[in-house]
C-alpha cells in the first residue's frame, strides 16, 4: 500500500529535481556559449551560414503566415468593429495586435518549431554520431565552432522575421480591410499612423522578438548539446525543445507586456 | 575577398528585416508625421479631468496644436493641474479657454482650446484661468432625474 503512494511521489520528485537541474545546467551552458563567442564574430561566414539556414529559409512560412494572420485579424475585426459603427479603425486594430504581440509571439512559435527542431536534430545527431568528440580530439572547441554559431544566427534572425511577420500582417489586414470590404484607403493608414507609437508600440515588439530569439536558441541548442546519443533521445530533445520553447515565449512575453504597459503609463 | 551564395541571401535578408523596419515605422508608426519640434508649455486648473491620459491630444477647432505634458493632483486647491505643451507655430490669446471633451461616445478624451479676444498672447509658463470640467454622465443623469422628479408635482396638480 505505502509502495503504491510512495513511488508516483517519488517519480514526481525526481522530475521537478531534474527539471531544477536542467534549469541550472542550461544557465551555465548560456554562460559558456557566451564566453566562446568569440569566433563567431571573428569568422562571420560561419554566422551567416546557419543565418541562412535557420532565417532565410524560414522566410516563406513567416511572410505567408504573416499575410494571413492579418487577413483573418481584418475580416475578424471588421465584423466586430462592425457593431460599434467603428470599421475605420480596422487598421488600428490590425497593426497594434500584430505589432505589440501577433509580430513577435506568432514568428518566435513559428520559428520554434520551423528552426528550433532543425538545429536541435542537427547538433543532437552530430553529438549521437561522435562528430563533437572529434572535433574535440582535433582542439576544435564544438562550443565554438558549432554551437555558438548557431546561437548568435537565431539571434540576429527573429528580430527580423518578426518584423517581416508584422509587415505581412498589416498588408494582408489591408488587402481584407481596403481592397476588399472598402474601407477609406485615408483613413485606414492615417488612424493606424495616429495610433501606433514607434518607440512604445514597434521598438517594444523588436525587444519582445530579440529576447524570444536569445530564448529560443539557447534552448534549441542546449537540448541538441543534452541530448543522449541514441535515435530516440534526439527525438525527444526535438520535441522537447519546440514544447519548452513554446511555454517560454508565452511566459516571458506575458512578463515583458506587463514592463512595456506599466512603462508606457 | 570572394563572393559565395550564402553572402547574397544574407545581405537579401538583413536588407528585408530593415526595410520592414522602415515600413512599420513610416508607414504604419507614427514617425513619417512631421512632430512639433519647438513647443511652449502653459498650465490649466480643472475640477474634474475625466479620462485625460498623459500625452492626450490638444485640439483647437479640431486640430492637433499640442499634447499634455503633465497631470498632477494639487493639494492645496484639491482641483488637477494639467501642464499642457502647445507647438510653438500656434499662438493663443491670453484669455483662451481649455476644455476637457470627449470625441463621441467611446472616443478618447482631449483638450479642447478656443481662442479669446485678448492681444496679448499665451508664453512659457502661463496659466489658462478660464476652464471648463469634463462631463460625467453620472452626474448628469443625476441632475437630469432630480429635476424631472421636482417638476412632477407641479404637472400633477
Amino acid at each position: 500500500m505505502l509502495e503504491r503512494v510512495a513511488r508516483p511521489v517519488a517519480r514526481l520528485g525526481a522530475n521537478v529535481i531534474d527539471g531544477i537541474w536542467r534549469i541550472g545546467v542550461m544557465a551555465r551552458f548560456f554562460g559558456l556559449v557566451l564566453i566562446s563567442s568569440g569566433t563567431s564574430f571573428s569568422r562571420f561566414r560561419l554566422v551567416m551560414r546557419e543565418v541562412y539556414f535557420s532565417g532565410v529559409l524560414s522566410l516563406v512560412i513567416i511572410i505567408v503566415s504573416g499575410l494571413f494572420v492579418g487577413m483573418v485579424l481584418g475580416l475578424q475585426g471588421y465584423e466586430t468593429l462592425q457593431t460599434y459603427g467603428a470599421t475605420e479603425s480596422i487598421g488600428v486594430l490590425v497593426a497594434l495586435s500584430l505589432v505589440r504581440e501577433l509580430g513577435p509571439v506568432v514568428a518566435a512559435l513559428l520559428f520554434a518549431s520551423r528552426a528550433g527542431s532543425a538545429i536541435t536534430a542537427e547538433i543532437g545527431l552530430m553529438k549521437a554520431t561522435e562528430q563533437l568528440t572529434a572535433m574535440d580530439m582535433m582542439a576544435v572547441s564544438p562550443m565554438a565552432r558549432v554551437i555558438a554559431p548557431r546561437f548568435w544566427a537565431g539571434v540576429i534572425s527573429m528580430p527580423v522575421l518578426a518584423m517581416l511577420f508584422s509587415a505581412m500582417g498589416v498588408f494582408g489586414g489591408y488587402l481584407i480591410g481596403v481592397v476588399i470590404i472598402g474601407v477609406d484607403n485615408g483613413v485606414f493608414w492615417g488612424q493606424m499612423q495616429a495610433a501606433v507609437d514607434f518607440r512604445y508600440d514597434v521598438l517594444n515588439g523588436v525587444v519582445k522578438s530579440f529576447v524570444f530569439g536569445i530564448a529560443i536558441s539557447v534552448i534549441a541548442t542546449f537540448q541538441g548539446y543534452d541530448a543522449p546519443p541514441t535515435a530516440e533521445g534526439v527525438s525527444r530533445a526535438t520535441t522537447r525543445t519546440v514544447v519548452t520553447s513554446a511555454l517560454v515565449i508565452l511566459a516571458l512575453d506575458l512578463v515583458l507586456t506587463a514592463f512595456m504597459l506599466r512603462a508606457q503609463d | 575577398m570572394e563572393r559565395t551564395t550564402i553572402d547574397l541571401w544574407f545581405g537579401a535578408f538583413v536588407a528585408a528585416g530593415f526595410a520592414a523596419l522602415l515600413v512599420l515605422a513610416l508607414k504604419v508608426g507614427n514617425l513619417g508625421a512631421q512632430r512639433p519640434a519647438e513647443t511652449y508649455r502653459v498650465e490649466a486648473r480643472f475640477d474634474n479631468i475625466g479620462g485625460l491620459k498623459l500625452r492626450g491630444p490638444v485640439r483647437s477647432a479640431g486640430v492637433l496644436v499640442g499634447r499634455v505634458a503633465d497631470i498632477h493632483f494639487d493639494t492645496e486647491r484639491y482641483q488637477a493641474t494639467v501642464a499642457l505643451a502647445l507647438d510653438k507655430r500656434y499662438q493663443f490669446p491670453k484669455d483662451t479657454t481649455a476644455s476637457i471633451l470627449t470625441s463621441g461616445l467611446l472616443g478618447e478624451t482631449y483638450v479642447g482650446l478656443d481662442a479669446g479676444g485678448d492681444d496679448k498672447k499665451l508664453a512659457q509658463g502661463d496659466r489658462i484661468t478660464i476652464t471648463q470640467s469634463a462631463v460625467v454622465l453620472e452626474k448628469l443623469i443625476g441632475q437630469f432625474l432630480f429635476s424631472k422628479a421636482q417638476e412632477e408635482p407641479a404637472a400633477g396638480q
